[in-house]
């Protein structure tokens, strides 16, 4: 068989790779609903979560323990087959976004075999991003039309909405990143990105581009269906919305999927517009320690990066109310894609006016 | 069969499944997911033929956005079979009829056609840059023109949905 021709240890590189992300992914996503609880509970002077385990460190496990041992609920009025779909695909868009994102510098072993911490490096990475994303509303539009439930199917619709109107101010916001750093690799962006300073001004996407920063973070608020944007489930208009109907792991798979899209947001956030897994002096740091420890030094600075983000993305949404329905379309389509374009258009004239010179 | 051939034919038959599948569906939800799942195939597709931009943006412009607006007004109607509008004998007639004809057209068009079989080997045939070369000096003009198409259908839109 040809097929037997492939790389074997490229294989098994990349499987290792892909089960770390996947549980990285999947550990973090559980501890953010913890740390969600904390931050709620530390802005509004309570305690939080503090019974299992020392500052209730084990409460995500005993969270999971009762999601699995519920009663699984399948609504007799409902489409069978699209509501078992629905979270299954929540579940899945929201694991693979992390396929493209580089976690890492290049580990060079010393016979020469370079590994690579990135599970896929394809030259369209920013557009696999976005592709992902617009099929990440089939899992709430799905779930939430299979219920066979009014509030189910308003809650949905909604977030198809907001989802696909948030999508093009995203789009365009990029555009302008996407202009300057003339490629849509992320390898390639996050390289050009290296160190902190370089050539009379900071490296970073973030200080070229701060307007395109601004709208994107916004428009990953609305992706997400965080607070100030969680209109999808507003408990006090549509009781819980797409998610009502589901009860067990059903209902764990939609909650934990919007945890780890937190997380995947926060990453690729960092990746696009802070340097990824740059940190200022690291051409110091990597002369003076063992390759192992830079490369590690590395993913933990992105993942301090993307926990920082992950914070941030908490304290808003337990400090900023709720957005209504109009003054978030009016948002979308009359503030931020006109400013995404605007910052579209001067950022081309910058970069042909240093082009000339 | 080397590994290209075995994604050839299960996407092939994978589309072709699925394509047969959105018009034989009693539910306009499935047939909508169906052509989802076409979509899928085709992108596929592309990405054998080297054109990954092609297939990014086919699953985000179609996948992504177009059949979520197609799922979105579906799940609004509420299709039951009794709201579904009688279909007249002469109607199927005329339908079948038309896509006949358009099935005859396509086969001759493509009859005469020599094999212009893509270049598998080099990797670099549809990547954004060249196919941003290709847009803006050989076919500048039907591009231009089709922007313009665009803006107009856009305003088209806009004012239909102005009037009360």
């Amino acid at each position: 068989m040809m097929l037997l021709q492939l790389d074997v240890a490229f294989i098994i590189e990349k499987l290792i790779l892909i089960t770390v992300i996947l549980m990285g992914s999947l550990g973090i996503a559980m501890y953010a609903t913890w740390g969600e609880r904390k931050v709620a509970a530390v802005m509004q002077d309570r305690r939080g979560p503090s019974r299992a385990g020392p500052f209730g460190l084990l409460q995500p496990l005993a969270d999971g323990l009762k999601l699995f041992m519920k009663e699984e609920i399948i609504p007799d009025s409902s489409t069978r087959g699209l509501f078992i779909l629905g979270p299954c695909l929540a579940m899945l868009t929201a694991l693979l976004t992390s396929a493209v994102i580089p976690w890492g510098p290049d580990y060079v072993t010393e016979a020469g075999r370079i590994i690579s911490l990135q599970v896929a490096d394809i030259n369209i990475g920013i557009l696999f991003i976005f592709g992902v994303l617009s099929i990440g509303v089939y899992g709430i539009m799905l779930g939430g039309w299979a219920s066979n439930n009014k509030f189910s199917l308003l809650s949905s619709i909604r977030a198809a909405a907001q989802a696909i109107s948030y999508e093009l101010a995203m789009g365009l916001s990029l555009i302008a990143v996407i202009m300057m750093t003339g490629t849509l690799s992320l390898r390639e962006i996050v390289d050009q990105q290296h160190g902190f300073w370089s050539d009379g001004y900071f490296t970073w996407n973030f200080f070229k581009q701060p307007v395109g920063f601004m709208v994107f973070l916004i428009c990953t608020f609305a992706e997400l269906n965080r607070a100030p944007f969680d209109l999808a489930e507003a408990e006090s208009e549509l009781n819980m919305g797409f998610h009502q109907e589901y009860s067990s792991m059903k209902l764990g798979f939609y909650l934990f999927a919007e945890y780890i899209n937190l997380f995947v947001s926060s990453v690729i956030l960092s990746t696009l517009f802070f340097g990824g897994y740059n940190f200022p002096f690291m051409d110091q740091v990597q002369g003076a320690v063992p390759q192992f420890v830079f490369v590690a030094v590395c993913v933990l600075v992105l993942l301090t990066k993307a926990i920082c983000f992950i914070l941030f993305f908490m304290f808003v949404r337990w400090t900023l109310p709720r957005f209504r329905y109009d003054q978030l379309m009016k948002l979308g389509w009359k503030s931020l894609i006109p400013i995404a374009l605007i910052n579209m258009v001067v950022t081309g004239l910058v970069i042909l006016w240093t082009m000339k010179k | 069969m080397e590994i290209h051939e075995i994604l050839f034919w299960f996407l092939t038959v994978m589309a072709l499944g699925c394509g047969l599948g959105v018009i034989l569906s009693r539910n306009p939800i499935s047939s909508v997911l169906f052509l989802i799942a076409t979509f899928f195939a085709i992108s596929g597709h592309y990405i054998l033929m080297n054109a990954q931009f092609l297939a990014i943006v086919n699953i985000i412009v179609y996948a992504g956005a177009i059949m979520v607006l197609f799922l979105f007004v579906i799940m609004l109607m509420n299709l039951n079979a009794d709201t579904e509008p009688q279909k007249n004998r002469l109607i199927q007639f005329a339908g079948v009829l038309s896509g006949g004809i358009l099935f005859l057209v396509i086969l001759a068009a493509l009859r005469t056609t020599t094999s212009n079989a893509a270049d598998f080997t080099s990797t670099d045939i549809g990547l954004m840059k060249n196919l941003g070369k290709v847009l803006f000096t050989q076919y500048v003009l039907p591009f231009e023109i089709s922007s313009v198409l665009f803006l107009s259908a856009m305003i088209g839109a806009i004012v239909i949905g102005k009037k009360e």
